[in-house]
């Protein structure tokens, strides 16, 4: 047994730091919260450079061939950095999903330009308010060509192409399909955190090809967003552990009645909880990461669990590190809204705390029913 | 990472499993035993075997095994309902700390007999005017040539009913500030001027104790540290007692409520089908599972020999209100019944009355919070009107 990253992977952690530090400090977040780019294409460029996107795509379609500990550790400093890119919605889904479900020939022409960032692919999945579920899915497929709308899809109006959850046209459930951009149009829509952008699409007898076995959607869906969770997950420890450290650090130099505000005890408190918070949502991400690397039975609990204390964890730290500041912490100037604005995005984009918590329990039922 | 055993690793969990089958004691061994006398037989033959502190050097009774190799005895033995109960604070607390300050002559004298069970050690630091503020303590002891004569109270005491030792710090000097005029010891609990009175808890039952000093001798022997040394010495013990603490207590685990749930009924469905119940036990899974690992992950700074950091803290402060809160919840699913202490669901009823002690021993939640604020974190200490003058001049209120 050994619960330690490994010291390569720990340099890759610095490394990646330290370029997210010079490259994307938050005034590079800012640039996209107030300007007209859906996400910073300098910043993709860079880290496709550096092989990110590649990490765990294999040797033979251009990827690195690396192992999930080295994605994880990528995915906390994007999440520390509040990186602008559609990494999540292109690698923890897209490539996830041909990678697992994908022909021969969709992997060869797919994942090289996935892995070399020449390519963004995401996932189309909702259609309405509400949990979406394979009853109330409304776009199908026929002859090839798939018709419907898909709303609140990540990146959805940058991609090039897209994976669309489907009616089956044999009628034996959902299916999923991908989709060129030319073969839909898309609407970019105001979203909580517009440093991630938000698209309708519609699909009016789009052409697409079947990923995956027909009927097959719904059960492959899932086993993709239990690995893409976990993954996110270590994206959200990498943000709670940055709006700690901002608000530890605004605790200090703040003084009020004569005294720093952090040497209060109601201060203290609200700070050593996003810590506990923070460590347990990080401890359990050591073991998902584990899980996830070895295929291991135990993954759709350890996602679960994963995904429900980061969610728990970066939405009390982003809310009480605006708290802590005041007055200041509301203003459109301070950096807190990103992280409160991010923590809300990915609590919500893969589905909702309390799904996930429906899913931990199921989990359990389910692993009860093998024993 | 890699949360299986190595190959070695996973010879020596064959060869704990091997030894626990073949020695873990049967139910006609304990029966007619007191629970002292059925915890005494295990680590007895724990100890005859090598089985007993696994990680301490052979010398002191142990066997030098890894950290890793701790758990995985820790993991096997946890698996049968064994007593070992009354040795924690002998050998989780007093022995690290014997370990860490105590000489050459007192480690051999003490620590096999802290391992074989012989001796059974409390702690004796809280005072009914100093449990958070523990350096505010009051109970003095003036040196007479090789011996220390100490007059004072202490509370709180669990197990000196039954003790052989306790470990205890002690103000030495009023007349400087509040931590540097402590010094710590142990004393022989029988010896003559120590009186033992139990408290009764909310519970009914009487697991702690006042414990009454009057004129007793202490052998300057049974110093650990310098004179005025006590503080840090005590922080050396206090950490030792979170990372005890922190994964015990017992009680009520997600298991039993995940069980509890899928047999009682809600609106005719059982109810673990009901949202919120799925809801709360899903949280408090994500709260045991993230102590667990962050308990692993603590293995690493262990197994490099370092005494148990702040981060200890964590274990204690989110365990104790989980099992406090697992229990209330417990009973509410019971509905009306909830409040009947019958013997199947003892274990809720028992913790939910047992739990309140659990957030303040050892350190309250508050002072957990604070530590973590301070030491981990680095806020500023809360103003202290104490801080620098000479204790004997320090407001009391009375």
């Amino acid at each position: 047994m050994n619960f330690e990253f490994s010291k390569e992977q720990d340099l890759l952690r610095e490394q990646a730091r330290a370029f997210l530090t010079q490259h994307c400090p938050t005034s590079v977040v800012r640039k996209i919260l107030e300007g007209n780019d859906p996400f910073d294409r300098d910043l993709w460029r860079k880290i496709a450079d550096l092989g990110w996107q590649a990490t765990v795509i294999p040797e033979e379609y251009g990827g690195l061939g690396l192992s999930y500990y080295e994605l994880a550790v990528i995915a906390e400093e994007l999440g520390r950095a509040l990186a602008p890119i559609p990494f999540s919605s292109s690698i923890y889904l897209a490539s996830e999903l041909i990678l697992r479900d994908g022909s021969p020939e969709q992997r060869e022409r797919w994942l090289p330009k996935l892995a070399n960032g020449e390519v963004i692919g995401t996932l189309a999945f909702a259609e309405n308010l509400g949990r979406p579920s394979p009853q109330n899915i409304q776009t199908f497929v026929r002859d090839g060509k798939v018709t419907g709308r898909k709303i609140a899809v990540p990146d959805g109006d940058v991609a090039d192409f897209v994976i669309v959850l489907a009616q089956s046209e044999k009628g034996n459930g959902t299916s999923l399909c991908c989709v060129e951009s030319k073969e839909f149009t898309h609407k970019t829509v105001d979203s909580i955190d517009p440093t991630r952008s938000h698209a309708t699409l519609k699909f009016n007898d789009s052409c697409c090809e079947l990923i995956g076995s027909d009927g097959h959607g719904w059960e492959t869906i899932n086993a993709v967003l239990d690995r893409a969770a976990i993954l996110l997950a270590w994206e959200q420890v990498g943000g709670t552990e940055s709006t700690l450290a901002q608000a530890t650090e605004y605790a200090k130099s703040r003084y009020a009645f004569g005294r720093p505000i952090g040497s209060f005890q109601a201060i203290k408190y609200k700070l050593a909880n996003m810590y506990v918070k923070h460590t347990l949502a990080r401890s359990n991400c050591y073991y998902g990461t584990w899980t996830l690397a070895g295929d291991h039975a135990d993954l759709p609990l350890a996602a679960a669990t994963c995904r429900v204390s980061a969610i728990q964890a970066y939405y009390y730290a982003t809310k009480e590190n605006i708290q802590t500041h005041g007055g200041m912490g509301f203003t459109w100037e301070f950096d807190c809204q990103l992280y409160y604005r991010r923590a809300k995005f990915l609590a919500l984009n893969l589905g909702s705390e309390h799904w996930w918590q429906d899913r931990l329990i199921t989990a359990h039922e389910q692993r009860n029913m093998v024993a | 990472m890699d949360f299986n055993d190595t190959p070695s690793e996973a010879s020596f969990r064959k060869e704990v499993r091997d030894w626990l089958k073949q020695n873990v004691p049967t139910e006609d061994e304990l029966n007619g035993l007191t629970e002292i006398q059925q915890c005494k037989l295990w680590q007895r033959r724990k100890f005859d075997a090598g089985w007993a502190c696994i990680r301490w050097p052979e010398q002191y009774g142990g066997r030098g095994a890894s950290a890793i190799e701790h758990v995985i005895w820790e993991q096997e033995e946890s698996k049968y309902d064994l007593p070992t109960g009354i040795f924690d604070i002998g050998i989780g607390m007093a022995a690290p700390t014997l370990m860490h300050w105590g000489t050459d002559q007192q480690k051999r004298q003490h620590l096999p007999k802290l391992a074989s069970g012989e001796h059974i050690w409390c702690q004796l630091f809280s005072e009914p005017i100093a449990g958070s503020d523990l350096a505010g303590i009051r109970s003095r002891a003036v040196r007479e040539g090789d011996t220390w004569v100490l007059n004072g109270q202490k509370i709180w005491t669990s197990g000196a009913h039954y003790s052989d030792f306790g470990i205890i710090v002690v103000r030495t000097d009023p007349t400087v500030p509040k931590h540097d005029g402590l010094t710590y010891f142990f004393v022989d609990v029988k010896s003559p001027g120590i009186d033992v009175k139990p408290i009764k808890q909310i519970s009914g039952s009487s697991n702690f104790n006042e414990v009454f000093f009057q004129n007793v001798t202490i052998p300057d022997g049974n110093r650990l540290g310098e004179v005025g040394q006590g503080w840090q010495v005590s922080i050396t013990t206090l950490m030792n007692e979170r990372a005890a603490l922190g994964t015990g207590g017992g009680g009520v685990v997600f298991k039993n409520l995940f069980d509890l749930a899928s047999q009682l009924m809600i609106k005719d469905r059982p109810a673990i089908d009901d949202s919120h119940v799925r809801s709360m036990l899903a949280n408090w899974y994500c709260q045991e599972s993230g102590l667990r690992y962050t308990g692993y992950r603590a293995l690493t700074a262990l197994s490099r020999g370092e005494t148990p950091g702040p981060e200890h803290s964590i274990s204690k402060l989110v365990g104790a209100s989980k099992i406090q809160d697992m229990a209330s919840f417990a009973l509410d699913l019971l509905e009306m019944a909830g409040s009947l202490s019958t013997s199947e669901q003892a274990r809720y009823f028992d913790t939910f009355l047992n739990s309140p002690g659990y957030r303040v021993a050892g350190g309250t939640d508050e002072i957990m919070l604070n530590i973590l604020a301070e030491r981990v974190l680095g806020l500023p200490q809360e103003v202290r009107v104490d801080k620098g003058i000479p204790f004997n001049e320090v407001p009391t209120g009375s």
